[in-house]
């Protein structure tokens, strides 16, 4: 569960970000493969609902989320500009739903702040640290939690 | 690494000649006057002390030693092997095996079983010692026997040679033709060599680009027909000048091409009508070899007759990719097929003739390449006969294993993964299926219990039979210890097939103690569990008193199925097909319902219980589209017979198997994926899953059980 933040050693990162139910998110930009337009899923029985299906990458087949409804913020409501982000964490890819990719950001490692001690033991752990942009606060999304809870079902 | 890769070599290679030492040596338990087999057992252990010399394993070598001169012994026969010597030499093969993966691994071995033995193998060899030279001249190894075994495809008589001369004319590139395309499309149906022709090119001044001026001949060696080969040039006829014509030099030139090939190819006749003859001769070598071999088996040891059939070692690795990206053409292939079938061009004859073609090539290429990863079970078996003599010393009982069928081709995935269960299974069959050797007397049986594993092919299955001839199932016991453990409630009535199933639950294990062999907290149920990750299932059969089988159903590969397409609740979805009996499009008068919500079939007379897909899978369907539906009948291990209702049926295709555990997760109901010929996924489903699920609560309640799951993570 190391951040990625600390991994790198220069001090310049890139993320980028996008919103997922009303509210800013990035991911660091070595986790994503690539970003592509929503097309529909074959849809999974007897997975909760922020598993939306899987979907075909060129043979592979991935499982999309929902990344709003992962974090408790509603179902993503059908939108144009809604794309899926394919983010690929310890050997596994996964797709997750947003609503829109808003730019790259570069910021340096001082600028991440670690996650205030909220009350949430779930939110804080999904979260790994934020950076303040403008008069916005963008939550750095932690993948290993999203992947994990995925998993869980396996269990 | 790179240092090490002739060890390496030499542990790959120790590892077949001890398969082929322990195959010996159970030839010899049937036959211990079979000079051959003495030669073949003989053979692998000095090879193996060969080898270990080079390396300097002394340890290895010391009793590979004494191993071989009692075998040597054997050979010049003056010795003769009863019981106790084979024992002894079943002790040896396995100490040896021991021996090879402690110097593999460098790991140290208990020196006090290898010294006892090689006392025991020198009690043998009366006076003389093992002090004689360690002896390397005795064999010569001959490689270039018979080796080449593999039939060569030859050229079909019917090949014929054809002389194109295609010179196209300037409207042929005006309309947009492409030589080139014309030439692939030739190259499909044979051997193809070009020519061009480019005598006619102008000066440079005078160039016009637009005009036609560069000619081609072409040689083409193909078994389609002269028609065919028009076909190719239908769309550009009138467009350029063609001729055609059967070029006789050219057939004969033929076995050049074939030439390129290893072996006896070379010697392949200049006429190809005479190929047949020529196959039928090459045979003959290693034929007339083998009975020379067999009846100067008791001379020298360079008769290589049981040497092994020619093999390649390729990286595990390489042969995945292979067949990942066959995975891919074949759902390339489905792809444009039905890309091609939505496009309703009106004249497709040759077209679909084409794509049938193809169809067929991808098929091939993907069960050749699947043959790469088959492999028989053999060597596997092999190494459960040593479990049953270790287990039967362990627990003072006297058995034997019988193996059938371990010619049997499985993928090798299977076969690795299988050999713990099934250790665990025969070791299990030893200590809690056989009765001592007195209480089999008294029962009337054969003192030496016999333990069976037989693997063979059924329909698109592999089956292993575990069974041995013990006393079978005690259930009252089985019944009682679920009881005791809080597996059963105490007043459960259970059938006797639900009984021997309890033996499949966590944290169940009979035997009263913990015995050295079994009962180390490791239960059936992990044996179950690895045959279910293998997509297989295992069912338990007993009778009192004649024992027990186990069996162990696994699917051939684990890369592709033949299934049906069919659609359940709007989804298109893959069944597959070897599950199902047969597919009924009922008659509503033939469906009755029996109490508030279930529904049962008659089906010749027999009632047959329906299970709704999509309601089992909990999809929601709208009550009129369920209607009657289509009905696949299908008979599982645990449920016997069901009816399984689904929308409609599509198609019946190959798909290729495309794991979800890999990124996701495992689904109840739902063994893998596949893609569709349309880039969509399908989900692959498990009838026996669905019918469990069906049978149980409400998918709701499953749900729920998942949701709670996510939330303690």
């Amino acid at each position: 569960m190391s951040e990625p933040a600390e991994v790198r050693a220069d001090t310049q990162f890139e993320f980028i970000t996008f919103s997922a139910g009303g509210q800013n998110y990035c991911l660091e930009i070595t986790q994503i493969r690539e970003i592509r337009r929503w097309t529909p899923v074959t849809a999974l029985p007897h997975t909760p609902p922020d598993v939306l299906g899987v979907m075909n990458l060129r043979g592979a087949v991935i499982p999309i989320f929902d990344l709003s409804a992962r974090f408790g913020l509603g179902k993503t409501p059908a939108n144009e500009r809604n794309v899926v982000i394919v983010a690929a964490v310890e050997g596994t890819t996964i797709g997750l739903l947003v609503e829109s990719v808003s730019e790259i950001l570069s910021v340096e490692k001082s600028a991440i702040q670690e996650t205030p001690d909220i009350k949430s033991e779930a939110t804080r752990h999904s979260i790994l640290g934020m950076i303040s942009v403008d008069d916005t606060m963008v939550r750095v999304v932690n993948l290993e939690a999203v992947l994990e809870a995925g998993k869980g079902l396996a269990l | 690494m790179g240092g090490n890769s002739i060890r390496d070599t030499f542990f790959e290679e120790c590892e077949e000649l001890l398969e082929s030492l322990v195959e010996g040596l159970s030839l010899l338990e049937e036959n211990p006057e079979d000079m051959e087999t003495i030669n073949a057992v003989f053979r692998s252990v000095h090879s193996i002390k060969g080898g270990a010399g080079a390396f300097a394993l002394d340890r290895l070598v010391g009793f590979a030693h004494a191993f071989e001169t009692v075998m040597d012994k054997v050979r010049d026969k003056q010795l003769q092997i009863d019981e106790k010597l084979m024992a002894l030499f079943h002790r040896s093969g396995d100490q040896l095996t021991d021996l090879v993966t402690a110097a593999r691994d460098e790991s140290d071995l208990n020196e006090e079983a290898e010294s006892g033995l090689i006392k025991e193998l020198e009690s043998y060899l009366g006076g003389e010692t093992a002090q004689e030279d360690f002896n390397f001249d005795a064999l010569t190894l001959d490689f270039d026997g018979p080796a080449v075994e593999v039939p060569i495809e030859e050229a079909t008589p019917s090949e014929r040679a054809f002389t194109i001369k295609f010179k196209p004319d300037r409207s042929l590139y005006e309309n947009g033709h492409e030589p080139l395309l014309i030439f692939d499309a030739l190259a499909e149906l044979g051997a193809l060599t070009v020519e061009a022709d480019v005598n006619d090119l102008p000066s440079f001044d005078d160039f016009d680009p637009n005009d036609a001026v560069i000619s081609w001949t072409l040689k083409l060696v193909t078994g389609d027909t002269e028609t065919t080969l028009h076909e190719v040039f239908e769309f550009v006829e009138g467009l350029c000048s063609l001729d055609v014509s059967v070029d006789e030099a050219a057939t004969e030139a033929l076995p050049q091409v074939q030439a390129e090939l290893p072996g006896p190819a070379s010697a392949s006749p200049p006429e190809p009508e005479e190929t047949p003859q020529a196959i039928a001769e090459q045979p003959t070598p290693s034929a007339a070899a083998k009975p020379a071999a067999a009846q100067s088996g008791g001379g020298a040891a360079s008769k290589e007759s049981r040497g092994p059939k020619p093999t390649l070692r390729v990286d595990l690795d390489r042969v995945d990719r292979l067949i990942n990206t066959v995975g891919e053409l074949i759902i390339n292939q489905a792809m444009i097929s039905q890309r091609i079938e939505e496009l309703d061009l009106p004249t497709v004859a040759h077209l679909t003739n084409e794509l049938e073609a193809y169809k067929l090539l991808a098929r091939d290429i993907q069960e050749g390449v699947m043959a790469i990863r088959a492999q028989p079970v053999k060597p596997l078996f092999q190494r459960m006969s040593r479990i049953v003599r270790e287990a039967s010393d362990a627990t003072s009982k006297k058995s034997k294993l019988v193996t059938v069928g371990d010619s049997t081709e499985v993928d090798k995935t299977v076969i690795e993964r299988l050999a713990d269960p099934l250790t665990h299974m025969i070791r299990n069959a030893v200590d809690h299926g056989l009765e001592k050797p007195e209480v089999r007397e008294e029962a009337g049986k054969d003192p030496t219990g016999t333990i069976r594993l037989s693997a063979a092919h059924r329909s698109g299955s592999v089956f292993i039979e575990i069974s041995d001839d013990g006393a079978g199932l005690n259930r009252d016991r089985i019944l009682q210890k679920a009881i005791e453990k809080n597996l059963v409630a105490a007043d459960a009535e259970l059938s006797d097939p639900e009984i021997d199933n309890l033996l499949f639950l966590p944290g169940f294990s009979t035997a009263g103690q913990v015995s050295a062999l079994s009962g180390r907290g490791v239960g059936m149920d992990v044996v179950k569990n690895a045959v279910q990750a293998l997509g297989g299932r295992v069912s338990i059969a007993s009778t009192q008193g004649k024992g027990t089988t186990f069996s162990i159903i696994l699917p051939l590969t684990l890369a592709v199925l033949d299934g049906f397409v069919i659609s359940v609740a709007d989804q298109t979805m893959v069944i597959p097909i070897s599950s199902i009996l047969e597919t009924i499009r009922p008659n509503p008068r033939d469906i009755h319902l029996v109490g508030t919500d279930s529904e049962v079939v008659s089906v010749r007379g027999a009632y047959v219980p329906i299970v709704d897909v999509a309601s089992s899978l909990g999809l929601t369907e709208t009550k009129e589209a369920s209607g009657t539906g289509i009905l696949l009948l299908v008979s599982t291990e645990m449920q016997g017979m069901t009816a399984l209702r689904v929308t409609a049926i599509h198609d019946q295709r190959q798909v290729v198997i495309k794991s979800l555990e890999s990124n996701y997760a495992a689904i109840p109901g739902v063994s893998a994926a596949t893609i569709l010929g349309d880039g969509k996924i399908a989900l692959i489903l498990d009838p026996e899953e669905i019918i469990k699920l069906g049978h149980s609560s409400g998918p709701d309640l499953f749900a729920q059980q998942a949701r709670m799951e996510l939330r303690n993570v």
